[in-house]
């Protein structure tokens, strides 16, 4: 039975080792490429802690991604650089210079800390109303960092930042944040959360409170996303507030929902195969370039092909391609169902 | 005191514009529970369509406009028959989906870079009423605004697809135990969106003239907000949400100091989620029959 449980852990690290493994056999841009689904890996496993074990749908994440990118990528630019192109920086700011590992921790806990600020209130609504109001918190970060030249880039790239999002950093990131959700899930509180996603009145009635625990969860998955941007912001190299943010937060929230809403294994195989895909797609258009057929073949073909592919597995299979089930134990005897969790 | 008189003015343009498209993505909510992201690439499609057209007279680029929009609200009708019975997450992301491919079939087709449409651009000459510069759009917006509002509220008050597209709303398993032919009524929906997007798209066109793969995207982000503020459990509620976003924008981008006027967004949607705390059931719904959702 310990094995059949921890499989649901040892399912998802095992096919991320892999996926870094493989990429890590790659080079040039289909190296970037592997990078940069592990990344958006990480991105779609903090929002899955929150939507998979509460069954709201947030828009707002991508929020804390971009003040996680653009706090750890502040921290890392070189001083003199700052001085140079972003002048008007509060000073502490131009003064701020963390390592690597430094600026990620500052940008996980600053995500944390935001989600907490922005939870408080809005996690007392749900459904649509929630969908909304968190809308409005992505919206709000967006504006509000663009145009805030005192605490970021503005409307400007931000950069250089030291490119330091390798496969080993990327894949251990992933796997951390794997490893912290399934940890939250196996809790008291996540199962909690989760009843209440079921039956919030019978969760309720029998001493759930519902806000506490969402409030919990929106926070532990703000932090992760802090994290996340902080790898995106080290992967990148240079960081815009467009490239972070509504096409990301719908691209993550396909993602969720391609590969099940409601279980860490859906999150995982849903982010590997749809950024995968994407990974795919971009090599073929350049592939194409590459061989003189047609230099300019727009971008947007490998957009909508992806975006054909998530509408038709949301249409035909609505329940994702997991199922929201975690993975199974591959051994186990027919007509023994491990519950999903 | 003009100042204030001109912002009115334009505040009620946008608000009925606004209103409008929330009208359209009400109507479908109303009997089929989808918010429809979607809605904004209909509105989009007809601006294309105006585009493509502008050879043509002014009468049959009106007429194609509303032909193409209401044959693609069609056709997402159809696509979107699945989803009848899906859960409202996958609801949502699947007409996000469709919205972020449709956007992207256009940026394919067009590019990013946006072309000028030309339609009745004569619209945007001013006349003057005691000190206060009105627009032509400005007053075609209103009254036209006003028109559809008004025989859209006479449809759903005095006809029978009508009555039943209402009982559809508030019950929609009653209304079908009762005899209400759902998918009728779904499609007569989905054309009176599509007919009210054209509406929409040609309106915006003589203000915005440029078709960018984001035309319809970036009203029916707000009025999508409006009617959600506003109510989505009524038609009225919504309607009437979407023009207070709609005069709010105005409003507010008027009387902040213009160094803070690029914080518009954040004030307005700042407001949306104080709204939504203190009345989450929608601003302008009486006595709200539904229990406090958890």
């Amino acid at each position: 039975m310990a094995a059949r449980r921890a499989w649901e852990l040892i399912g998802p690290v095992l096919l991320v080792a892999a996926v870094g493994f493989v990429g890590s056999l790659t080079s040039g841009s289909m190296e970037f490429q592997f990078r940069s689904v592990l990344v958006i890996a990480t991105i779609v496993v903090a929002l899955h802690v929150f939507v998979g074990n509460s069954g709201v749908i947030s828009f707002g994440h991508v929020s804390f991604v971009v003040l996680g990118a653009i706090a750890a990528g502040v921290a890392t630019t070189p001083a003199e650089i700052k001085a140079r192109s972003l002048s008007e920086l509060f000073p502490f700011l131009l003064d701020l210079q963390l390592s690597n590992i430094e600026s990620l921790v500052l940008a996980a806990v600053l995500g944390g800390v935001f989600a907490f600020l922005v939870g408080v209130p809005i996690m007392r609504l749900s459904g649509l109303q929630a969908g909304i109001a968190t809308f409005a918190v992505i919206i709000i970060t967006n504006n509000v960092f663009r145009n805030w030249d005192r605490i970021g880039p503005a409307a400007r790239a931000l950069g250089p930042i030291p490119e330091t999002t390798g496969f080993l950093q990327a894949t251990i990131g992933l796997v951390l944040v794997i490893v912290v959700a399934y940890g939250y899930q196996r809790t008291r509180m996540a199962r909690m959360l989760r009843a209440a996603r079921e039956d919030p009145a019978a969760a309720q009635s029998s001493g759930v409170n519902i806000y506490r625990q969402r409030l919990l969860a929106f926070t532990l998955s703000g932090a992760m996303a802090g994290l996340s941007g902080g790898l995106l912001a080290h992967l990148l190299g240079s960081v815009t507030t467009e490239v972070v943010f509504l096409d990301l937060t719908f691209i993550t929230l396909a993602m969720l929902v391609v590969g099940g809403i409601g279980s860490l294994w859906g999150a995982v195989v849903g982010a590997l195969s749809i950024a995968g895909l994407n990974a795919f797609l971009a090599e073929a258009e350049r592939e194409v370039g590459v061989f003189g057929f047609d230099i300019d073949l727009p971008s947007g073909t490998r957009l909508v092909v992806l975006g054909i592919i998530m509408a038709a597995v949301l249409l035909f299979r609505p329940s994702g391609l997991t199922g929201g089930r975690e993975l199974s134990w591959p051994f186990a005897r027919r007509g023994r169902v491990a519950p999903g969790g | 005191m003009t100042d204030l008189i001109q912002s009115l003015v334009d505040g009620v343009a946008l608000g009925s514009l606004y209103a409008l498209a929330a009208l359209g993505i009400g109507l479908v909510f109303g009997v089929m529970r989808l918010i429809n992201f979607a809605y904004g690439e209909v509105i989009t499609a007809a601006a294309y369509t105006l585009l493509l057209t502008k050879d043509l007279n002014v009468g049959l680029r009106i007429l194609l406009a509303v032909a193409v929009a209401v044959a693609l609200s069609l056709v997402m009708e159809f696509v979107f028959r699945p989803l009848r019975v899906a859960t409202p997450a996958t609801m949502l992301i699947t007409t996000f989906a469709v919205s972020f491919l449709l956007q992207n079939v256009a940026v394919l087709w067009f590019g990013t870079q946006g072309e000028s449409i030309g339609f009745l651009s004569d619209l945007n000459r001013a006349f003057e009423i005691g000190g206060i510069r009105i627009r032509w759009i400005t007053l075609v917006s209103i009254l036209v605004g006003g028109a559809f509002l008004a025989a859209i509220a006479y449809l759903l008050d005095r006809t029978d697809i009508g009555l039943q597209m209402r009982a559809a709303a508030s019950d929609f398993t009653t209304a079908r135990l009762l005899g209400v032919r759902a998918t009728r009524v779904i499609i007569f929906a989905f054309i009176l969106s599509g007919v009210l997007a054209a509406v929409v798209a040609m309106m915006l066109a003589v203000q915005r003239p440029l078709a960018t793969p984001t035309f319809g995207f970036f009203v029916v982000i707000p009025a999508l907000v409006g009617v959600v503020v506003g109510g989505l459990d009524r038609l009225l509620s919504a309607t009437i949400g979407g023009f207070v976003i709609g005069f709010a924008t105005v409003m507010l981008s008027d009387l902040l100091p213009s160094q803070s006027r690029v914080f518009l967004n954040s004030v307005l949607f700042g407001l949306v989620i104080v709204v939504l705390l203190v009345k989450p059931n929608g601003l302008f719904l009486r006595g709200a029959a539904t229990a406090e959702r958890l």
